[in-house]
């Protein structure tokens, strides 16, 4: 495939190195890079704003938000309250969620580029990249993508002589699976306990330090320029169902051929899984998969036609999340597999909220007790009532509830497991 | 006391955000870097960011990249998400807990390394893995594990 074509239809990945290393200012250039910047300022901030919302993007950190709803949500210009803020929110700490360090790492100039138009359309004037302290690697890439742009001009006062002008820092945080929640992401920012904040007002119009703020993905941010560059309509045409685009999906667990793919938005999860993933590897059986992170709902193979887009699987009684599936295989306990995500939910949990950080500790005990043989029949009774205290609306942020998601999934579809588990007195994976 | 050389780094630091605090997890990561941990440091960095000294120890304590008490020279962080979870985490921790004598979150009796439980490390698809200080090592099994341990021995 020629390498314009191979472009429209994976653009946020086409042009990167097979080895993934990253692609200097030079070769980004070259492979059509900035152009969409010198487009975007030839337009209004409205435009820029109208053309993304006709793409139908939707956020890429799991909500699923559409994103040009969300940049015309901030405060009009007229607002006396400066500066105004966009973050990328890089903070990737999902288990197993790893599609925003390929692009950060492979392509760092493809998020800079969206920040900057981003920023243009929601006139910030000073952009963050809020990333998590393991990533290292892609730290540096970043400081040097940015240090490249500011020389061409791209970043800084009066960018490319249009009167526009902004600072893109990188900030580097210290840990805490929380930061990445928006409002929690602000308190860190701002140097404080990564806490939550309350909704209403939204960080659009009381963000970091009070100023009007634009928190998006970094994925998500990867596919403005593109947008810009090649249109609406277009994006919209990439996605197999009314979602736009393409999508990072990924396979972990026990199967051939872990990794992470661009996709049209909406592949089915059986083709990812069968196709990209190559199925279990040998000796293994499928069970169930979480499509896109720890805080999403388990799917069966029944579900497994389900197109991977934020309606498709909330009709499966799922949610897309992340994109990146984990697969629990035949020999790899059920119990054990909830277990591990609770244990994970609880000691991330920021402590504000009683339900989540009493609600967490307790399931994380029950679990435990179950796993290793010393559960009582009602214990699952216990964390079935506790699924429901720490719904949506029972607590401060949705860490909970999305701690929530394969707990219950995994006490309706695994029963059976967690019966025999109690009645056996031991795991019978052991 | 800070050094001249902590000071000058987090003033730097400062000039990067719009107020002083917002600079103090970059200027409790720069002791940090010189020291290995933060302690009474906390009161000189509050003192510089103009915040006060239990309210910087609130953000110390928040973080889990800022330790409040000593640790192994090298910082051994094990992924334990799901993931690597799946693909054998627990085989790896009990080989390094019989090689080194350690549980998550013991130093070695020499003083050499600390064995922390991290979450994801985003490198699932060459999951089980871990970071030593700052490198990040993937695809790990026992063997790999004892080959990578020899560089820091």
């Amino acid at each position: 495939m020629n390498k314009e074509k191979l472009l429209l239809e994976r653009p946020l990945t086409g042009s990167m190195r097979p080895d993934r290393r990253p692609l200097d200012i030079k070769e980004y250039e070259d492979a059509g890079g900035y152009q969409a910047l010198r487009k975007a300022l030839t337009m209004t901030p409205k435009e820029v704003q109208e053309e993304v919302k006709k793409s139908n993007l939707r956020g890429r950190g799991g909500a699923g938000f559409p994103t040009g709803l969300k940049w015309a949500t901030m405060a009009p210009v007229e607002d006396p309250r400066r500066p105004r803020y966009l973050i990328a929110n890089a903070d990737e700490m999902e288990p197993g969620t790893f599609k925003d360090r390929i692009l950060l790492e492979g392509n760092p100039h493809q998020l800079i580029e969206g920040i900057i138009i981003t920023s243009y359309a929601i006139q910030a004037d000073i952009a963050y990249i809020f990333l998590r302290w393991e990533y290292n690697v892609s730290k540096h890439i970043l400081q040097k993508a940015v240090t490249e742009a500011r020389e061409k001009g791209y970043i800084g006062k009066d960018i490319l002589n249009s009167g526009y002008s902004l600072d893109v820092l990188v900030h580097v945080s210290a840990g805490r699976y929380i930061c990445g929640e928006e409002t929690a992401l602000l308190s860190a920012l701002e140097g404080r306990r990564a806490l939550p904040r309350p909704r209403p007002p939204h960080a659009t119009l009381v963000g970091l330090w009070g100023r009007p703020t634009v928190v998006d993905n970094a994925e998500t941010l990867c596919n403005v320029s593109h947008i810009i560059k090649n249109g609406a309509d277009w994006y919209r045409g990439l996605g197999r169902t009314s979602d736009g685009g393409t999508k990072m999906y990924g396979v972990t667990g026990k199967v051939k051929h872990p990794g992470a793919w661009e996709l049209p938005m909406g592949t089915p999860a059986r083709e990812i899984f069968e196709e990209r993933a190559g199925g279990m590897l040998d000796g293994y059986r499928f069970r169930a998969l979480i499509p896109g992170g720890a805080s999403t709902e388990f799917i069966l193979d029944e579900h497994l036609d389900v197109n991977m887009d934020f309606d498709s699987l909330q009709k499966v009684g799922s949610r897309m999340g992340t994109g990146t599936m984990v697969v629990l295989d035949d020999k790899t306990c059920p119990v054990g597999f909830v277990l591990n995500l609770e244990r994970f939910f609880s000691r991330e949990s920021c402590g504000w909220c009683t339900p989540c950080r009493e609600g967490l500790w307790w399931t994380e005990r029950l679990l435990d007790a179950i796993e290793n043989g010393k559960g009582e029949p009602e214990d699952m009774d216990t964390l079935q009532s506790l699924t429901r205290t720490m719904g949506i609306g029972r607590t401060f942020c949705v860490l909970a509830p999305g701690a929530v998601e394969p707990l219950q999934s995994g006490l309706k579809y695994f029963r059976e497991d967690f019966e025999k588990h109690v009645s056996g007195k031991r795991c019978p994976w052991r | 006391m800070l050094t001249d050389k902590e000071r000058n780094e987090i003033m730097a630091e400062i000039g990067r955000y719009p107020n002083k605090r917002a600079a103090c997890v970059s200027a409790l990561k720069i002791v940090q870097r010189y020291r290995g941990w933060v302690s009474d440091e906390i009161r000189d960095i509050a003192d510089l960011l103009e915040m006060s000294e239990d309210e910087l120890d609130g953000v110390a304590t928040f973080f889990s990249h800022i330790y409040t008490k000593p640790l192994g020279k090298h910082l051994i962080f094990i992924c334990d998400s799901i993931s690597c979870w799946v693909t054998g985490y627990d085989e790896l921790r009990e080989h390094l807990a019989d090689r080194l004598g350690i549980r998550p979150g013991e130093t070695s009796a020499d003083g050499q390394f600390t064995l922390i439980p991290i979450a994801c490390l985003g490198n699932c698809d060459k999951a089980p893995a871990m970071m030593i200080d700052e490198t990040l090592y993937a695809g790990l099994d026992r063997e790999k594990i004892d080959e990578v341990l020899k560089k820091y021995e």
